[in-house]
Protein backbone atom coordinates (compact mmCIF):
# COMPACT_ATOMS: atom_id res chain seq x y z
CA UNK A 1 0.00 0.00 0.00
CA UNK A 2 1.22 3.51 -0.80
CA UNK A 3 2.09 5.72 2.12
CA UNK A 4 0.57 8.73 0.43
CA UNK A 5 -3.12 9.34 0.88
CA UNK A 6 -5.15 8.52 -2.19
CA UNK A 7 -7.91 10.80 -3.36
CA UNK A 8 -11.06 8.71 -3.31
CA UNK A 9 -14.68 9.72 -3.79
CA UNK A 10 -18.09 8.21 -3.37
CA UNK A 11 -20.74 9.64 -5.69
CA UNK A 12 -24.35 9.21 -4.62
CA UNK A 13 -26.68 9.35 -7.59
CA UNK A 14 -29.42 6.90 -6.63
CA UNK A 15 -32.41 7.52 -4.38
CA UNK A 16 -32.37 5.66 -1.06
CA UNK A 17 -34.59 2.66 -0.15
CA UNK A 18 -35.79 1.91 -3.70
CA UNK A 19 -32.50 0.05 -4.12
CA UNK A 20 -29.54 -0.69 -1.85
CA UNK A 21 -27.04 1.43 -3.81
CA UNK A 22 -27.30 4.52 -1.62
CA UNK A 23 -26.94 2.52 1.61
CA UNK A 24 -23.87 0.72 0.31
CA UNK A 25 -22.41 4.02 -0.83
CA UNK A 26 -22.57 5.23 2.75
CA UNK A 27 -20.96 2.00 4.01
CA UNK A 28 -18.07 2.72 1.67
CA UNK A 29 -17.66 6.28 2.87
CA UNK A 30 -17.39 5.02 6.45
CA UNK A 31 -14.82 2.36 5.54
CA UNK A 32 -12.75 4.83 3.53
CA UNK A 33 -12.75 7.14 6.52
CA UNK A 34 -11.20 4.36 8.57
CA UNK A 35 -8.40 4.01 6.00
CA UNK A 36 -7.21 7.60 6.47
CA UNK A 37 -7.53 8.54 2.82
CA UNK A 38 -8.41 11.88 1.20
CA UNK A 39 -12.13 11.15 0.87
CA UNK A 40 -14.74 13.25 -0.89
CA UNK A 41 -18.49 12.68 -1.02
CA UNK A 42 -20.66 14.02 -3.81
CA UNK A 43 -24.43 14.00 -4.18
CA UNK A 44 -25.87 14.30 -7.69
CA UNK A 45 -29.21 13.49 -9.34
CA UNK A 46 -31.48 11.37 -7.10
CA UNK A 47 -28.56 10.92 -4.71
CA UNK A 48 -29.61 14.12 -2.95
CA UNK A 49 -32.76 12.36 -1.69
CA UNK A 50 -30.57 10.25 0.61
CA UNK A 51 -29.89 13.27 2.82
CA UNK A 52 -33.40 14.64 3.03
CA UNK A 53 -34.68 15.44 6.51
CA UNK A 54 -37.79 13.91 8.04
CA UNK A 55 -37.50 10.25 7.14
CA UNK A 56 -39.87 7.94 9.02
CA UNK A 57 -39.47 4.21 8.53
CA UNK A 58 -42.29 3.17 10.85
CA UNK A 59 -44.43 2.13 7.90
CA UNK A 60 -41.84 0.07 6.05
CA UNK A 61 -39.36 -1.20 8.60
CA UNK A 62 -36.43 -0.42 6.29
CA UNK A 63 -33.42 0.86 8.21
CA UNK A 64 -33.24 4.67 8.09
CA UNK A 65 -29.59 5.43 7.44
CA UNK A 66 -29.92 9.19 7.00
CA UNK A 67 -28.72 9.93 10.58
CA UNK A 68 -25.38 8.33 9.75
CA UNK A 69 -24.67 11.07 7.22
CA UNK A 70 -24.70 13.52 10.09
CA UNK A 71 -21.90 11.54 11.72
CA UNK A 72 -19.50 11.81 8.78
CA UNK A 73 -17.56 14.62 10.39
CA UNK A 74 -16.73 12.32 13.26
CA UNK A 75 -15.03 10.11 10.68
CA UNK A 76 -12.99 13.11 9.47
CA UNK A 77 -14.94 13.28 6.26
CA UNK A 78 -15.45 16.94 5.61
CA UNK A 79 -15.31 17.25 1.82
CA UNK A 80 -19.00 16.93 1.08
CA UNK A 81 -20.50 18.41 -2.08
CA UNK A 82 -23.94 18.66 -3.64
CA UNK A 83 -24.74 19.42 -7.25
CA UNK A 84 -26.87 22.54 -6.93
CA UNK A 85 -28.96 21.82 -10.03
CA UNK A 86 -29.80 18.31 -8.86
CA UNK A 87 -30.95 19.64 -5.50
CA UNK A 88 -32.96 22.56 -6.86
CA UNK A 89 -34.58 20.60 -9.68
CA UNK A 90 -35.94 18.22 -7.02
CA UNK A 91 -37.56 21.08 -5.13
CA UNK A 92 -35.06 20.92 -2.27
CA UNK A 93 -33.03 23.58 -0.51
CA UNK A 94 -30.12 23.18 1.90
CA UNK A 95 -32.62 23.57 4.75
CA UNK A 96 -34.25 20.32 3.68
CA UNK A 97 -31.05 18.32 4.13
CA UNK A 98 -29.61 16.58 7.20
CA UNK A 99 -26.06 17.74 6.49
CA UNK A 100 -24.38 20.95 5.51
CA UNK A 101 -22.45 20.61 2.29
CA UNK A 102 -20.86 22.80 -0.32
CA UNK A 103 -22.98 23.44 -3.40
CA UNK A 104 -21.18 23.02 -6.70
CA UNK A 105 -22.22 23.59 -10.29
CA UNK A 106 -22.75 20.67 -12.66
CA UNK A 107 -19.79 21.57 -14.84
CA UNK A 108 -17.47 20.96 -11.87
CA UNK A 109 -18.61 17.36 -11.37
CA UNK A 110 -16.62 15.63 -14.10
CA UNK A 111 -13.49 17.55 -13.13
CA UNK A 112 -13.93 16.44 -9.52
CA UNK A 113 -14.19 12.84 -10.73
CA UNK A 114 -11.05 13.20 -12.85
CA UNK A 115 -9.07 14.47 -9.85
CA UNK A 116 -9.60 11.26 -7.91
CA UNK A 117 -7.35 8.25 -7.89
CA UNK A 118 -10.58 6.28 -8.14
CA UNK A 119 -14.22 6.90 -7.34
CA UNK A 120 -17.39 4.88 -6.90
CA UNK A 121 -20.85 5.52 -8.29
CA UNK A 122 -23.66 4.44 -6.00
CA UNK B 1 -13.53 10.31 -18.67
CA UNK B 2 -15.25 7.26 -20.13
CA UNK B 3 -18.93 7.44 -19.28
CA UNK B 4 -20.50 3.99 -19.31
CA UNK B 5 -24.20 3.83 -20.21
CA UNK B 6 -25.96 0.48 -19.94
CA UNK B 7 -29.62 1.49 -19.85
CA UNK B 8 -32.05 2.05 -22.70
CA UNK B 9 -32.66 5.76 -23.32
CA UNK B 10 -36.36 4.90 -23.75
CA UNK B 11 -36.52 3.67 -20.15
CA UNK B 12 -33.87 5.54 -18.21
CA UNK B 13 -32.48 9.02 -17.67
CA UNK B 14 -28.92 7.78 -17.30
CA UNK B 15 -27.66 9.09 -20.65
CA UNK B 16 -29.35 12.47 -20.10
CA UNK B 17 -27.99 12.60 -16.55
CA UNK B 18 -24.49 11.79 -17.75
CA UNK B 19 -24.64 14.54 -20.37
CA UNK B 20 -25.40 17.15 -17.70
CA UNK B 21 -21.91 16.57 -16.31
CA UNK B 22 -19.82 15.29 -19.22
CA UNK B 23 -17.75 17.94 -20.96
CA UNK B 24 -17.84 18.09 -24.74
CA UNK B 25 -15.36 15.67 -26.24
CA UNK B 26 -15.63 13.16 -23.39
CA UNK B 27 -15.98 9.51 -24.30
CA UNK B 28 -19.23 7.61 -23.83
CA UNK B 29 -19.63 3.87 -24.30
CA UNK B 30 -23.09 2.44 -24.88
CA UNK B 31 -23.30 -1.20 -23.81
CA UNK B 32 -25.94 -3.68 -22.59
CA UNK B 33 -29.34 -1.95 -23.10
CA UNK B 34 -27.52 1.34 -23.60
CA UNK B 35 -26.85 0.37 -27.22
CA UNK B 36 -30.44 1.20 -28.20
CA UNK B 37 -29.48 4.88 -28.07
CA UNK B 38 -27.28 4.32 -31.13
CA UNK B 39 -29.93 2.52 -33.19
CA UNK B 40 -30.88 4.22 -36.44
CA UNK B 41 -34.45 5.19 -37.22
CA UNK B 42 -35.74 5.79 -33.70
CA UNK B 43 -37.46 8.89 -32.33
CA UNK B 44 -34.17 9.77 -30.65
CA UNK B 45 -32.10 9.76 -33.82
CA UNK B 46 -31.74 13.52 -34.32
CA UNK B 47 -30.93 14.05 -30.63
CA UNK B 48 -28.39 11.25 -30.77
CA UNK B 49 -26.83 12.65 -33.95
CA UNK B 50 -26.21 15.87 -32.12
CA UNK B 51 -24.73 13.99 -29.12
CA UNK B 52 -22.49 11.97 -31.43
CA UNK B 53 -21.21 15.27 -32.82
CA UNK B 54 -20.33 16.65 -29.39
CA UNK B 55 -18.94 13.53 -27.71
CA UNK B 56 -16.91 10.50 -28.71
CA UNK B 57 -19.62 7.85 -28.69
CA UNK B 58 -18.67 4.16 -28.78
CA UNK B 59 -21.08 1.22 -29.01
CA UNK B 60 -20.24 -2.29 -27.83
CA UNK B 61 -20.38 -4.66 -30.79
CA UNK B 62 -21.14 -7.82 -28.83
CA UNK B 63 -24.23 -6.24 -27.25
CA UNK B 64 -25.41 -4.95 -30.66
CA UNK B 65 -25.07 -8.44 -32.11
CA UNK B 66 -26.85 -10.02 -29.14
CA UNK B 67 -29.83 -7.72 -29.74
CA UNK B 68 -29.91 -7.92 -33.52
CA UNK B 69 -29.17 -4.24 -34.01
CA UNK B 70 -27.11 -3.58 -37.13
CA UNK B 71 -28.23 -0.17 -38.34
CA UNK B 72 -26.59 2.60 -36.34
CA UNK B 73 -26.76 6.36 -36.46
CA UNK B 74 -23.77 8.01 -38.06
CA UNK B 75 -20.91 9.33 -36.00
CA UNK B 76 -20.69 6.49 -33.49
CA UNK B 77 -17.83 3.98 -33.38
CA UNK B 78 -18.32 0.25 -32.87
CA UNK B 79 -15.86 -1.36 -30.48
CA UNK B 80 -15.56 -4.93 -29.30
CA UNK B 81 -14.60 -5.93 -25.74
CA UNK B 82 -10.92 -5.54 -26.61
CA UNK B 83 -11.67 -1.97 -27.70
CA UNK B 84 -13.68 -1.42 -24.50
CA UNK B 85 -10.59 -2.44 -22.50
CA UNK B 86 -8.46 0.02 -24.50
CA UNK B 87 -10.94 2.81 -23.70
CA UNK B 88 -10.72 1.96 -19.99
CA UNK B 89 -6.93 2.06 -20.19
CA UNK B 90 -7.16 5.57 -21.67
CA UNK B 91 -9.82 6.95 -19.32
CA UNK B 92 -11.15 6.79 -15.80
CA UNK B 93 -14.62 5.24 -15.92
CA UNK B 94 -17.95 6.42 -14.60
CA UNK B 95 -20.80 3.86 -14.55
CA UNK B 96 -24.18 5.57 -14.76
CA UNK C 1 -2.77 -1.48 -16.29
CA UNK C 2 -3.78 -2.76 -12.88
CA UNK C 3 -7.55 -3.20 -12.97
CA UNK C 4 -10.07 -3.42 -10.22
CA UNK C 5 -13.55 -4.72 -11.04
CA UNK C 6 -16.76 -4.52 -9.04
CA UNK C 7 -19.79 -6.69 -9.80
CA UNK C 8 -22.95 -5.33 -8.18
CA UNK C 9 -25.76 -7.42 -9.67
CA UNK C 10 -26.94 -10.99 -9.44
CA UNK C 11 -26.22 -13.34 -12.33
CA UNK C 12 -28.94 -13.96 -14.94
CA UNK C 13 -31.21 -11.23 -13.54
CA UNK C 14 -29.02 -8.54 -15.07
CA UNK C 15 -26.34 -8.55 -17.78
CA UNK C 16 -23.73 -7.02 -15.44
CA UNK C 17 -22.07 -10.37 -14.62
CA UNK C 18 -21.86 -11.37 -18.29
CA UNK C 19 -20.38 -8.00 -19.23
CA UNK C 20 -17.86 -8.27 -16.41
CA UNK C 21 -16.82 -11.77 -17.52
CA UNK C 22 -16.31 -10.72 -21.14
CA UNK C 23 -14.48 -7.59 -20.04
CA UNK C 24 -12.19 -9.60 -17.75
CA UNK C 25 -11.36 -12.06 -20.52
CA UNK C 26 -10.56 -9.24 -22.96
CA UNK C 27 -8.41 -7.42 -20.40
CA UNK C 28 -6.44 -10.57 -19.59
CA UNK C 29 -5.99 -11.33 -23.30
CA UNK C 30 -4.38 -7.93 -23.66
CA UNK C 31 -1.97 -8.66 -20.82
CA UNK C 32 -3.54 -6.42 -18.20
CA UNK C 33 -3.51 -7.41 -14.55
CA UNK C 34 -6.78 -7.76 -12.67
CA UNK C 35 -5.88 -7.07 -9.05
CA UNK C 36 -9.20 -8.18 -7.64
CA UNK C 37 -12.85 -8.65 -8.55
CA UNK C 38 -15.08 -7.47 -5.73
CA UNK C 39 -18.55 -9.06 -5.63
CA UNK C 40 -20.89 -6.67 -3.93
CA UNK C 41 -24.61 -6.18 -3.27
CA UNK C 42 -26.55 -8.82 -5.26
CA UNK C 43 -23.28 -9.53 -7.06
CA UNK C 44 -22.38 -11.90 -4.20
CA UNK C 45 -24.82 -14.39 -5.77
CA UNK C 46 -22.30 -14.96 -8.56
CA UNK C 47 -20.25 -16.99 -6.10
CA UNK C 48 -22.63 -19.79 -5.18
CA UNK C 49 -21.73 -23.29 -6.33
CA UNK C 50 -25.39 -24.23 -5.84
CA UNK C 51 -26.33 -22.41 -9.03
CA UNK C 52 -27.66 -24.84 -11.59
CA UNK C 53 -28.73 -23.16 -14.83
CA UNK C 54 -30.46 -25.08 -17.59
CA UNK C 55 -28.04 -27.10 -19.69
CA UNK C 56 -28.38 -24.89 -22.80
CA UNK C 57 -27.43 -21.74 -20.86
CA UNK C 58 -24.07 -20.44 -19.70
CA UNK C 59 -22.91 -21.27 -16.17
CA UNK C 60 -21.88 -17.93 -14.75
CA UNK C 61 -20.21 -19.21 -11.58
CA UNK C 62 -18.16 -21.76 -13.54
CA UNK C 63 -17.12 -19.04 -15.99
CA UNK C 64 -15.87 -16.97 -13.09
CA UNK C 65 -14.09 -19.88 -11.43
CA UNK C 66 -12.31 -20.74 -14.69
CA UNK C 67 -11.11 -17.15 -15.14
CA UNK C 68 -10.04 -16.83 -11.53
CA UNK C 69 -8.19 -20.11 -11.13
CA UNK C 70 -6.47 -19.99 -14.55
CA UNK C 71 -5.21 -16.47 -13.97
CA UNK C 72 -4.82 -16.50 -10.20
CA UNK C 73 -7.19 -13.56 -9.68
CA UNK C 74 -8.60 -12.77 -6.27
CA UNK C 75 -12.40 -12.87 -6.11
CA UNK C 76 -13.69 -11.25 -2.94
CA UNK C 77 -17.31 -11.71 -1.91
CA UNK C 78 -18.45 -8.91 0.40
CA UNK C 79 -19.16 -10.49 3.77
CA UNK C 80 -21.99 -8.21 4.85
CA UNK C 81 -23.72 -8.44 1.48
CA UNK C 82 -23.22 -12.21 1.46
CA UNK C 83 -24.69 -12.69 4.93
CA UNK C 84 -27.78 -10.72 3.98
CA UNK C 85 -28.34 -13.04 1.03
CA UNK C 86 -27.61 -16.42 2.60
CA UNK C 87 -24.15 -16.80 1.12
CA UNK C 88 -21.30 -18.12 3.27
CA UNK C 89 -18.18 -20.18 2.74
CA UNK C 90 -20.15 -23.42 2.67
CA UNK C 91 -21.79 -22.35 -0.61
CA UNK C 92 -19.09 -20.29 -2.30
CA UNK C 93 -17.41 -21.99 -5.25
CA UNK C 94 -13.71 -22.56 -5.86
CA UNK C 95 -11.89 -19.30 -6.43
CA UNK C 96 -14.19 -17.12 -4.32
CA UNK C 97 -13.23 -15.83 -0.87
CA UNK C 98 -15.46 -14.01 1.61
CA UNK C 99 -13.91 -10.70 2.63
CA UNK C 100 -14.62 -7.32 4.13
CA UNK C 101 -15.57 -4.04 2.51
CA UNK C 102 -12.13 -2.67 3.37
CA UNK C 103 -10.81 -4.79 0.51
CA UNK C 104 -12.83 -2.59 -1.84
CA UNK C 105 -11.24 0.57 -0.44
CA UNK C 106 -7.82 -1.08 -0.77
CA UNK C 107 -8.64 -1.90 -4.38
CA UNK C 108 -9.55 1.74 -5.05
CA UNK C 109 -6.22 2.79 -3.56
CA UNK C 110 -4.17 0.26 -5.54
CA UNK C 111 -5.86 0.02 -8.93
CA UNK C 112 -5.03 2.20 -11.93
CA UNK C 113 -8.60 1.80 -13.08
CA UNK C 114 -11.79 0.72 -11.39
CA UNK C 115 -14.73 -0.54 -13.43
CA UNK C 116 -18.19 -0.99 -11.93
CA UNK C 117 -20.61 -3.48 -13.46
CA UNK C 118 -23.98 -2.49 -12.10
CA UNK C 119 -27.65 -1.99 -12.81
Amino acid sequence: MNDEMAKLMVVFRTAPYGSIYSFEGLENVLIMGAYDQDVSVLFIDDGVFAIKKGMDNSGTGIKDFSPTFRALEAYDIEKIFIDRTSMESRGLTKDDLVIDAELIESDAVEKMMEEQKNFFMF
Amino acid sequence: MLHMINKSPFESMSLDDCLKYASKGSAIILYEDGIYAAMAGTALESKMNSIAGDYKVYVLKEDLMQRGIDKLISGVTEVDYAGFVDLVEEHKTCSW
Amino acid sequence: MKLGMIVMESPYQHEASDSAIQFAKAALAKGHEILRVFFYQDGVLNSTKLMEPQSDDRHIQKQWTAIGTENNIEFIVCVAAAKRRGINDTVTAEGFTIGGLGMLTELAIEADRLVEFRA
